[in-house]
């Protein structure tokens, strides 16, 4: 096993610097902090579980909306911390009620079941909101600053940070990439590939959820078309196979400049920007299969003639 | 030669399966099907390709679930259990086709399957552990190779080293012997006999009829999904039905 103490120190100090951000930043410059951070944990929770499982999951935005949703509808009855925690349970009953529904699919048909999920969480919350509460839109007011929300957010990633590095050197995590490689191996093994899976899924759902709990003070209004936009989960998928899945910084060094594209392509072509998304993706599949990380190994291998080749991955 | 063939000794059977049936739509690939395998026995299942073999390996190992039937471990149903439950019960397979992980070194894949076994172990204890199988089947070297890089050969010994993981009571070998030239082939019986000599009981499906005579007790042989005949290899392969089973009538 590897040391543990070079990721921990590199954390330790990336911390450290990214806190001092919100004292330095002007309000420009700690919105894109902000939105960087946000996508951060959430293309890095995602890679948790569909990294080593390769179940390509596309319902990152229906936890992010939960957690939206949660503050949206008790964030003016409780206090903050039991807002994040009831918003942490909720997330991990969907993600329980999702994961034992979804996770008997493999390949395709888990990806689409992931997506029409999302969107009939989507239309569940809208119905709801139209046939019950009279209002299809939301106020959050709460007395929550800019500065506080890219604080806790990095708390989030932090926290997010040492669950993956342990996860990695875990049983669980072995389990998992087991089950990537070969399903039926790792049944043959004596694991029990629903409950791993299941697991691993609701543990990045409550990252995802308590993201979304977290963003929501910021948009001070939200609507199930916001907190539930199908956009934000292929932003995240994308972000995280540019970065690669097969390792812990992988998402993030897909996250940086794709969030920082992203906005540049939103502020400048907000007509097109669909279109200029789908392109970015096709891309980044055409070119990078394995991402920058993957893109830095063959590299390296190339380099040694005794090297294996990498296996595509399906 | 084979000096013991307890077929119906007086412990009871390690393995028993009884009256075990499993159609796939019209087909019905496994019919009534009953044989029993005693502790530290090695019995050949034999027929025709697509008698039936392969599915009674994964019915045997949960990988599918019979439509009736039992099948009972030392003692305890495992029939219809999913597989990692018949893992822990006490079986380990390789397959027909041969799977390692192939992104994982040797002992990555050897690991695997220690790390889930009734007895798991982890860290440092199941690398050594893991090392230990590998020189056990002869890929020491081979340690720190991916499992994708290994030849044909050693990627069979890595899926018997892991397999041997899970510390089997019953070792199901699906063809494993099938596809080696004839020294590997040599290197392959002893490697499976040595494992019976250390008590492993050992159920396999095999085409290559050298390693049949040699390696087996007892065989039984299948045919259209039912049991045609069950005995010594060289009963049962001068037995004129089986003749018949995989050379048709027309020769005799």
């Amino acid at each position: 096993m590897t040391s543990l103490r070079t990721p921990l120190l590199f954390g330790a100090i990336a911390v450290a610097v990214l806190a001092v951000v919100p004292l330095v930043a002007d309000g420009y410059g700690l919105s894109l902090a902000i939105n960087i951070l946000n996508y951060a944990v959430l293309a890095t929770a995602w890679t948790m579980f569909s990294g080593p499982t390769r179940y390509v999951s596309l319902a990152t935005v229906a936890f992010f909306g939960i957690g939206a949703y949660t503050v949206a509808v008790l964030g003016d009855a409780l206090p903050w911390p039991a807002v994040l925690a009831a918003a942490a349970l909720v997330g991990v009953a969907v993600a329980f009620v999702v994961g034992l529904s979804t996770l008997r699919l493999a390949g395709v048909y888990f990806v689409i079941f992931t997506f029409g999920l999302t969107e009939l969480i989507r239309q569940l919350v809208t119905w709801y909101e139209v046939n019950v509460s009279n209002s299809i839109g939301r106020y959050v007011f709460l007395d929550i600053t800019q500065e506080q929300i890219y604080w806790q957010l990095l708390a989030l990633g932090a926290v997010l940070f040492l669950a993956t590095l342990f996860l990695g050197r875990s049983r669980l995590g072995f389990a998992l990439r087991i089950i990537g490689a070969d399903e039926t191996v790792a049944r043959h093994c004596g694991i029990d590939t629903t409950r791993a899976k299941v697991l691993l899924f609701a543990l990045s759902a409550v990252f995802m959820t308590l993201a979304g709990a977290i963003m929501a003070p910021r948009w001070t209004y939200i609507d199930p078309a916001i907190a539930f936009n199908p956009v934000t989960s292929f932003q995240v998928l994308i972000m995280a196979l540019l970065g690669g899945v097969q390792r812990l910084y992988g998402p993030l060094l897909g996250v940086i400049p794709l969030a920082l594209l992203f906005e540049y392509l939103g502020a400048n072509f907000p007509n097109h920007y669909s279109i200029l998304l789908g392109a970015v993706f096709m891309v980044i599949v055409y070119l990078l299969p394995n991402g920058v990380v993957g893109l830095a190994e063959r590299l390296r291998r190339t380099a040694s003639p005794a090297a294996p080749a990498g296996k595509e991955v399906a | 030669m084979n000096t013991t063939a307890p077929a119906t000794g007086s412990s009871p059977p390690l393995l028993r399966i009884s009256a075990l049936r499993k159609t796939f739509g019209g087909l019905t690939a496994v019919s009534d099907l009953g044989f029993s395998v005693a502790a530290g026995e090695i019995v050949g299942l034999l027929g025709p390709n697509g008698s039936g073999k392969t599915t009674v390996m994964n019915l045997i190992s949960g990988a599918l679930s019979p439509d009736a039937g039992e099948i009972v471990l030392a003692g305890h149903p495992i029939a219809g259990k999913a597989p990692h439950k018949v893992a822990h019960a006490g079986v380990a397979r390789t397959f027909q086709l041969v799977r390692v992980l192939g992104e994982m070194n040797a002992v990555e894949n050897v690991v695997a399957g220690l790390a889930f076994s009734r007895r798991p172990l982890w860290g440092a204890e199941a690398a050594s552990r893991a090392r230990e199988l590998l020189a056990r089947v002869g890929l020491a070297r081979h340690a720190r190779t991916l499992a994708g890089d290994l030849t044909y050969i050693d990627q069979k010994r890595l899926e018997l080293a892991r397999a041997l993981a899970l510390s089997p009571q019953l070792l199901l070998l699906d063809e494993w012997l099938a596809g080696l030239n004839p020294s590997e082939l040599l290197e392959g019986i002893a490697l499976v006999r040595s494992l019976k000599e250390e008590g492993v009981t050992i159920v396999l499906v095999e085409h290559v009829m050298d390693a049949v005579h040699s390696l087996c007790d007892r065989c039984v042989v299948m045919n259209a999904g039912a049991k045609i005949a069950e005995g010594t290899p060289a009963t049962v392969l001068a037995d004129p039905e089986v003749v018949r089973a995989y050379l048709g009538d027309a020769g005799a």
